[in-house]
């Protein structure tokens, strides 16, 4: 292995030079969402119960959840839309396969970034969240490799998914998985307000794996579960990275 | 009689929609039907615990009329933002139908007329699964429909127009995420405006997307009032006309070229 | 200005290809080829579209791997030293590959950190590099903004970032106009002159003529014929080919047996017939004294174009 694929990455940090406002406005929208459902619509729900916690105002309850979510979006933007855009039409891709880099290292840059991005993000919430008094423990700290690592799994599912995509208009169907999982991940209310069966089914998403991590870190109530979650974020980066090398590779170099 | 030609460029732009059907489905009914089980239902029954009413209705029936207005905003705002860059730059069919009898203006007039008759039909079967939801009393409910395509007119013009003048798609995702998105958050869709900090409350109103919910949500709960109403249709006509002042002046120089 | 890229004097060959194949799935595009290309020569692979050429190139550019035969680029194997050989060779693909978010210099400047190049190093040589395709001008323009002609140049100029000992150029003027070729021509034709290592694919002859010492005629997926480009119209044309067009088909056909006994051989396409002589001259002095009526005539020295046309049937445009 190769450290050539550091140079995908600095591609990125030249291109986004010019485009710091739209880098920056990728903060704003978990700020946005935490400021007017957390804290407005909040005032209506009051507190929530949390087990193990007791009960917590309603704002501190969304907020790690909207960490989660916002680690999910970044990664998933930056390996869906953009990497596509790169692949099929700017041709990125070939021209970095005409030099020493090779697919590994094109699939390790793009994610590289992703996760740099992921994690600028997750530490200017966090700061955010303090600001706002909504963190509870000194293990919030590990929120930020946590969003690290809920960064990586949606990188490597996102970007092996953009493998068999045709057209933009298939891009649909990214959002068609994103929005129910941010809204049905315990992200606005929690597992016990859902029916029995369903919530079965949302402790198998993908997202709410990091939304459990992320609110025992920064509530301060850890439980050897969080392992499971871990580990199912772990494996599903893994596997991704690799479907995703796999299919590069082959689409790339034929 | 022949077909006005701004209808002819509205029955081009819907026959291209055919193909992308899946995602004004997303953006104008589905989007919003999930919005309103998690926050409406999910978030509104721990709401409904406390025995809170928001504007004196439950926090189900409040939410639903603002996401109506809000999905036709977003969905009208992202409609009138890349597809008119294909239009004057990628695929440049713009260009193509000015080499006809139809003129500029038409052009644009027919792109936000079919932006706009999309959101209302978003915001119809959007209004039909808000109904089975509970979440709409009044039968004056179904005023909302015109209310929401307002609403999205109200954006897609002066965005249409903006569209237009640009080089590059590169401010579009700026002004979804720092212009769109926060109006979707603090324009009375979710809580009333009421709640927010008084130097904030004069901004609302300025907000097309407030007229817009404030419109939808008096029908739907059937407390309409003309005077106040009138109010609001004005400020969203108001938005319509200069932005399509805008909007013919920058297609005519765009497309003249 | 020193541009040029290492100067090798005894060396083995470069590209070395035995029954080199290339198959997808039941299509074959590269049929079994040897080719051999020394250092500081031009060496073109001429051929119709779908003849296996860009095949080809992207074999020996390590992109695509070979799927039957022997190859060795630089010495090594394309199989399992990809990386080391790309890191000497300079690609200019058929299709831009430009990095549309990037300026004209940043496009070199991050192409020479591919290569994992110092910093300090590329700037000088993206500054050098500009001035050669006379882009300096342009240095922080969008790619966007670029003629197809600049875009052209300016992949040349990031394909050179690394000084490399082999460039290679996939259809390197297709979709230009005949200025913008033009100044593409010169810019390559500098670079033969300074003792680089060339090898391009073309469908036009007179790029194959104007540009490649050597050069082989691919048709099929097989090479067909190999030789200079003056080798090539000695052994496979005659020296001169009078072009005729007549009124009519009918005018024509009678004409035909005439033309016959006089040529080496004829041709007829579409829209003319092509006789193939080496004295032209007194061969239309006998057609019109024997009153032969044509539309027009023309006699010209056979090109590259004629070659191909002998040995398939076909003309390298069809």
């Amino acid at each position: 292995m190769s450290f050539l694929f550091v140079h995908v990455v600095e591609r990125n940090f030249m291109a986004y030079r010019r485009m710091w406002l739209v880098f920056l406005s990728g903060f704003v929208e978990p700020v946005l969402f935490l400021l007017s459902i957390g804290v407005g619509v909040g005032k209506l729900v009051g507190s929530v119960t949390v087990p193990g916690v007791g009960a917590i105002p309603y704002d501190m309850f969304v907020a790690p959840a909207l960490l989660a979510t916002s680690a999910m979006n970044g990664s998933v933007f930056d390996t869906t839309f953009n990497f596509f855009f790169k692949y099929k039409y700017a041709k990125s891709f070939d021209a970095m396969l005409a030099t020493p880099l090779g697919t590994t290292d094109v699939a390790l840059g793009e994610m590289g970034w992703a996760l740099l991005r992921g994690t600028i993000y997750a530490a200017a919430f966090l700061a955010t969240m303090l600001v706002f008094g909504l963190v509870e423990s000194w293990w919030a700290i590990l929120a930020i490799p946590a969003s690290m690592l809920i960064g990586f799994a949606f990188a490597g599912a996102g970007m092996a998914a953009t493998t068999w995509m045709r057209s933009f208009v298939d891009f649909d169907y990214v959002n068609i998985v994103l929005v129910p999982m941010f809204l049905f991940s315990a992200t606005f209310f929690p597992l016990s307000r859902y029916p029995e069966a369903l919530q079965w089914v949302v402790r198998v998403t993908p997202l709410y794996q990091g939304v459990a991590i992320e609110r025992s870190l920064v509530l301060g109530d850890l439980h050897w579960t969080l392992l499971l979650n871990v580990a199912y974020l772990v494996v599903m980066g893994l596997v991704g990275v690799r479907v995703a090398g796999k299919r590069l590779t082959k689409l790339l170099t034929p | 009689m022949t077909t006005p030609l701004a209808m002819r460029v509205a029955a081009h732009q819907a026959r291209i929609y055919t193909r992308f059907w899946r995602s004004s489905v997303f953006a104008y009914v589905l989007s919003p039907v999930l919005f309103l089980a998690a926050i409406g239902i999910g978030l509104g029954d721990m709401i409904n615990k406390n025995n809170a009413t928001v504007g004196g209705f439950e926090y189900l029936v409040f939410v639903a009329p603002g996401l109506m207005a809000a999905a036709a905003m977003q969905g009208a705002a992202a409609d009138s933002l890349w597809p008119i860059m294909a239009g004057t730059k990628w695929i440049r069919v713009f260009h193509a139908m000015v080499a006809t009898p139809i003129r500029p203006r038409d052009v644009y007039d027919g792109t936000v007329l079919s932006t706009t008759a999309r959101a209302g039909a978003g915001a119809t079967v959007f209004l039909l699964v808000a109904t089975a939801f509970g979440a709409v009393p009044s039968a004056w409910g179904v005023l909302a429909i015109p209310g929401a395509a307002l609403c999205a007119g109200a954006f897609a013009a002066p965005l249409t127009a903006f569209a237009a003048t640009q080089e590059t798609d590169l401010s579009f995702p700026v002004i979804m995420r720092l212009g769109i998105l926060p109006l979707f958050l603090v324009s009375g869709t979710f809580f009333p405006i009421s709640q927010l900090p008084d130097w904030i409350q004069p901004l609302a109103w300025l907000s097309p997307l407030w007229h817009g919910v404030v419109l939808c949500r008096d029908a739907t709960t059937g407390t309409l009032e003309p005077g106040n109403a009138l109010v609001h249709v004005a400020a969203l006509v108001a938005c319509i006309a200069a932005g399509r002042a805008l909007g013919v002046r920058a297609f005519t120089k765009r497309l003249a070229q | 200005m020193p541009v040029a890229c290492t100067f090798v004097t005894t060396a083995p060959p470069l590209i070395v290809a035995r029954g080199l194949e290339k198959r997808f799935g039941a299509s074959v595009a590269v049929d079994g080829i040897d080719v051999h290309v020394e250092a500081g020569e031009a060496f073109g692979f001429l051929g119709p579209n779908g003849a296996g050429k860009t095949s080809t190139m992207r074999m020996i550019g390590c992109v695509s791997p070979r799927s039957g035969g022997e190859l060795s680029v630089l010495g090594f194997d394309p199989a399992t030293d990809g990386p080391q050989i790309r890191a000497r060779l300079g690609v200019v693909p058929q299709e831009d590959t430009l990095d549309l978010e990037l300026t004209v210099r940043e496009n070199v400047l991050i192409y020479g950190r591919y290569f994992d190049l110092p910093r300090a190093a590329i700037r000088t040589r993206a500054d050098e590099l500009l001035e050669f395709v006379q882009l300096t001008d342009r240095s922080n323009d969008r790619v966007d903004n670029l003629s197809g002609g600049m875009k052209r140049r300016l992949t040349i100029a990031r394909a050179l970032v690394n000084r490399p000992d082999l460039v290679l150029l996939d259809e390197p003027t297709t979709g230009l106009d005949p200025q913008a070729r033009h100044l593409v021509w010169d810019r390559l034709y500098r670079l033969k002159r300074q003792g680089a290592t060339l090898v391009l694919t073309t469908h036009y002859m007179d790029e194959a003529e104007q540009l490649c010492d050597r050069l082989v005629i691919m048709d099929a997926g097989r090479i067909v014929a190999e030789g200079s480009p003056r080798q090539l119209i000695e052994k496979h044309a005659t020296r001169e080919v009078v072009e005729l067009r007549f009124r009519s088909e009918s005018v024509q056909h009678a004409a035909l047996p005439r033309l016959h006994a006089i040529g080496a051989r004829i041709e007829e396409l579409a829209d003319r017939v092509l006789l193939y002589t080496n004295t032209g001259e007194a061969d239309v002095e006998r057609l019109q004294a024997d009153g032969l009526e044509t539309e027009t005539l023309l006699i010209r020295r056979a090109s590259l174009e004629d070659v191909f046309l002998t040995l398939t049937g076909r003309t390298l445009e069809e």
